[in-house]
């Protein structure tokens, strides 16, 4: 491979290299224009001082709309995508984001609202919040619901400052939170910005939570357990009743982490496991797009005791009994409440995106998702236990898995000399997303795959068939894998000279 | 078969056999039966397309939007003119569907756009450094805090009472689990009052925050008002309307530590106020505090130019409990939409644009001040929104107004009840000298009637 020169082997989209925007900017050229003015014009420092007004007018591209649109165009290519291709992606639940969710949000009524409106007349937008907390709700086992944080670490953030409101409001003060050492790296980075100390639990030799390392640890100095059910390695931790048990003795709350939702709509609910304080990802379980990382969405649901705290403003509905109009408003005299999270109400359009998608599949539909997604992620790790990967990459923990399960690459890295991060470049040359790598932290070399519900048998397939090709490969070159890949617009990218010597924007001159 | 699933009777059958298992049941037998639900969910019936279509339309038909009525609503998010190709890119499925670009090889186009952004960003504000976007603008406003308390070990905020209620109760929020204090600083005549906020900071204030244009719409003299945050080491945060900076001083040249905003503005629909975006803009010494993610520059084996997140030791899933921030998903997407109005504006039209603001509100503002009953809340100059006193009851001109299609402004006693009276009026580009003059005979007549009605009465029609 190595002796024949890179330019060679260059595809077209290698040879068609990185350009920005502002390297395609040429003086005097533009696209929008204004509309007339209109009015009478008068001089700027008459209505601003000087003193405050700009002196250089900020660099942007200097660029016609027909050039814009083929920048990105052409950028946009240089990108893997959903509708394109497999995407294990362990954690992330990468379904299928239907197109009627995207049209139904863009309708004026939606899309041109402006979140000041009063209450009257944004009744239907109030109506459509209030219908997703109450599906939420019931999904959750939980019977309260706020819809304000932005993403499933702002739900996190929200259920710990709740847990931190709960006890002052008792008069105490806790400072400790417990994660399992499987958790999400958000997990104890919420817990630092909330003002609490993280303390680990450490795993079970089935994956679960390890209930002698809890019973040490919980006492009265311990504000909340932060969990997901199924945990990181897509086990579902039987033991959580027993958990909720301990910590509720103790009067902690209980905080479950709606990464893996996608496992139990319709068979199991959160708030019915013991579970105070629920967040939801809406860009996961309820198939908003990720948008290359972000928009999401991270509602909390949560118990009775912890419903005075909420966030302000909460949806609620008046009237709407013996046949009455109901009226919904915005309720902001909520004294015990933590506060805003943010402005306004939410990222609504996403709301009307989970909330389409909830019709749309319905009761059944949510729990037929759930039980397809993890009839695909059993199916997927039973391939993954038969041939070369059976071998190389065995399962972390030997059991029938929920809606995702863990590889351990530890053996394919000792006998073949190819690391995880090997594996996952090589499996970009063969048109796959690579699962998660290197994360949950306590399985080496790991790789976590998540098939999610929406893939066909045959992508399954494909993706295990280009796994067994791929440790063939490295059977007899372990090198193929190891400067993988190579089909992509660019190769392996020099990260620690990108942190060594930070060039976060285009240097433009005046 | 369920909806946006593939798996047939056959293929199931087939994929049981091959777990070795006879249904899915046996998968779900590691959940107890006790916590089992045991029962459907107590939702409707899954439904069709074009069912699930007309109840989503139907409840849009609920809502008077931008389309319905003349909007002079501000007060954060503004009902712009978001151009076609901001639609067309964003909803191509290269964009709309990618994940966090964690595989920097097959996430070119992402990674690219963020630098894009983050340039175009740190242009606007005259920072040299800017994250890729977070959640929206006061969530970032309280994130500038986190920053301030690690980079001066203090906790302590001076909060401007000018700043976006909003953002003020987020902080405020954020502030208890920081285990910080916030303290507010008065305004006098729209204005921050300089001399309140000078006696108020002191050398334990981590940062002081200022808005600019403030929520009144005033212009703020940044420069002369963070003096008192230089004199004691303070950080200044200013939070700033992206949209002005064609036509204001930018904050990295007034002083600011950071700049932080709310970015709905530059290409994203007002959508009942999400998802938008929120920027985060810094000096050069904060780049390793910086919360969310950040594209930089590097290159490949071969030597080809590409793109990479990078710092991401600052970062939750690298650094965990020593994160400098917990965010993940952000809002990259609507940070492209802001990238491409940008461009589509360009150089130029940024300017005209502020500029066109600029003037159409001078116009407004005069309109309305020369109407009987109504005065201004404040004499100090202003960009794109200004405030108002009615002599009637807000609520009731307001009512009024939308009886004849135009939701006339901010009532600013939501949140000021020092300015019961007050009414918060935007303009955009949308928002034409027609709709203006539309504006001011609609506010006259309002004026006129509901003083009639009701001379003694302080409430407003409406809660």
């Amino acid at each position: 491979m190595s002796d024949i020169p890179a330019s060679v082997t260059e595809t077209p989209m290698q040879r068609d290299r990185a350009v920005t925007i502002y390297e395609k900017s040429v003086s005097g050229r533009r696209a929008g224009t204004m509309p007339p003015l209109g009015v009478p014009e008068r001089p700027l420092q008459e209505l601003i001082p000087a003193n405050l007004l700009r002196k250089r007018p900020p660099h942007l591209p200097e660029i016609s709309e027909p050039e814009i649109v083929r920048h990105y165009n052409r950028i946009s290519r240089r990108n893997f995508d959903l509708d394109t291709g497999f995407y294990p992606l362990g954690s992330c639940t990468m379904k299928h984001n239907p197109r009627l969710n995207e049209r139904v949000a863009a309708l004026p009524g939606h899309a041109r609202l402006h979140p000041a409106q009063d209450a009257p007349r944004a009744q239907g937008a109030l109506e459509l919040m209030w219908l997703l907390q109450g599906a939420l709700a019931e999904i959750c086992g939980l019977p309260h619901v706020s819809l304000q944080p932005s993403a499933g670490s702002h739900g996190e953030l929200a259920g710990l400052l709740l847990t931190r409101a709960y006890h002052a409001d008792r008069g105490e003060e806790r400072h400790k939170v417990l994660t399992p050492d499987t958790a999400h790296g958000t997990n104890p980075a919420s817990v630092t910005m909330a003002g609490y100390e993280v303390v680990k639990v450490a795993t079970n030799e089935r994956g679960g939570v390890d209930m002698d390392d809890l019973r040490s640890k919980v006492d009265g100095e311990v504000a909340c357990l932060m969990l997901t059910n199924p945990n990181t390695l897509g086990l579902f931790d039987e033991n959580i009743a027993e958990m909720a048990a301990l910590l509720h003795e103790v009067g902690a709350t209980l905080y479950y982490d709606g990464a893996n939702l996608n496992a139990i709509m319709g068979h199991s609910r959160p708030g019915d496991m013991g579970f105070d304080i629920v967040h939801v990802n809406l860009h996961k379980s309820f198939s908003q797009p990720h948008g290359g990382g972000g928009p999401g969405g991270g509602p909390i649901a949560v118990s009775e005791r912890i419903e005075p705290y909420l966030p302000r403003p909460q949806v609620v509905r008046l009237g709407g009994d013996n046949g009455s109009e109901p009226y919904y408003d915005l309720d902001f005299e909520r004294p015990k409440s933590i506060g805003r999270l943010r402005g306004f109400q939410g990222n609504f359009g996403v709301f009307v995106r989970s909330y389409a998608y909830i019709l749309s599949l319905g009761r059944d539909g949510l729990a037929e998702a759930s039980e397809t997604a993890v009839l695909n992620a059993n199916y997927l790790l039973a391939r993954m236990r038969q041939g070369r990967a059976g071998g190389y990459l065995p399962v972390a923990f030997d059991r029938h898995c929920m809606h995702e399960f863990v590889l351990s690459g530890a053996p394919a890295k000792k006998e073949l000399g190819v690391k995880t991060l090997d594996i996952a470049k090589r499996l970009l040359d063969f048109g796959f997303h690579p699962p998660t790598v290197y994360f949950p932290l306590l399985v080496d070399e790991a790789l976590m795959v998540e098939p999610t519900e929406t893939e066909a048998m045959e992508s399954l397939d494909e993706f295990a068939d280009a796994i067994e090709r791929i440790l063939e490969e490295a059977e007899e070159d372990p090198g193929v894998a190891r400067e993988a890949p190579y089909t992509t617009p660019v190769r392996r990218l020099d990260e620690v000279r990108a942190t060594r010597q930070p060039v976060v924007r285009q240097p433009l001159g005046d | 078969m369920t909806r946006y699933t593939s798996a047939t009777d056959a293929d199931r059958e087939q994929m049981l056999a091959a777990i070795g298992v006879a249904s899915t049941e046996e998968l779900f037998a590691q959940i107890p039966e006790a916590l089992r639900l045991g029962r459907p969910l107590e939702l409707p019936e899954g439904m069709s397309e074009a069912e699930v279509h007309e109840r989503l339309a139907a409840l849009a038909g609920r809502n008077a939007d931008a389309e319905r009525e003349i909007c002079f609503l501000g007060a954060g998010m503004y009902d712009h003119y978001v151009p076609a190709i901001v639609d067309a890119i964003t909803e191509r499925s290269e964009f709309l569907t990618p994940y966090t670009p964690y595989q920097p090889e097959i996430s070119q186009g992402g990674l690219q756009a963020m630098f894009e952004f983050q340039t175009a960003m740190s242009e606007l504000t005259a920072l040299p450094v800017s994250n890729a976007a977070l959640y929206e603008g006061p969530s970032a406003v309280a994130s500038a805090g986190y920053l301030a308390i690690m980079a001066t070990g203090r906790r302590r905020f001076v909060v401007s009472r000018g700043v976006h209620p909003h953002s003020r109760e987020t902080l405020e929020t954020y502030s208890v689990g920081y285990g910080a204090e916030v303290v507010e600083a008065p305004l006098e005549g729209g204005l921050t009052d300089g001399a309140a906020l000078a006696a108020t900071v002191d050398g334990d204030t981590a940062a002081v925050f200022l808005q600019n244009p403030n929520f009144l719409g005033a212009v703020e003299d940044i420069e002369a008002l963070g003096a008192a945050a230089k004199e004691h080491g303070a950080l200044l945060v200013v939070a700033v309307d992206p949209m002005t900076l064609g036509v204001l001083r930018p904050p990295g040249e007034s002083g600011a530590d950071v700049a932080v905003g709310e970015g709905q503005p530059l290409g994203n629909r007002l959508d009942f106020g999400g998802p938008s975006f929120g920027f985060f803009c810094a000096t050069e010494e904060h780049i390793r505090r910086m919360p969310g993610r950040i594209a930089g520059e590097t290159i490949d084996v071969d030597g080809r130019r590409g793109f990479v997140l990078t710092l991401q030791t600052r970062e939750q899933h690298i650094r965990r409990e020593k994160a400098t921030h917990n965010i993940c998903t952000a809002q990259a997407l609507n940070a492209l939409g802001a990238m491409v109005h940008l461009a589509w504006l360009g150089r130029q039209g940024f300017v005209e644009l502020g500029e066109l603001l600029v003037q159409r509100t001078a116009y407004a503002r005069e309109r309305l001040a020369a109407i009987d009953g109504v005065e201004l809340l404040h004499e100090a100059p202003v960009v794109r929104e200004f405030a108002v006193r009615t002599d009637a009851p807000v609520g009731g001109v307001l009512e009024r107004c939308a009886q004849r299609g135009i939701a006339a402004g901010y009532p600013l006693g939501r949140d000021y009840p020092e300015f019961d009276d007050g009414l918060l009026v935007a303009i955009t580009e949308r928002r034409t000298k027609e709709q203006i003059d539309a504006l001011a005979e609609a506010l006259e007549q309002a004026v006129a009637e509901s003083s009639v009605l009701s001379p003694q009465s302080s409430e407003g029609v409406t809660a």
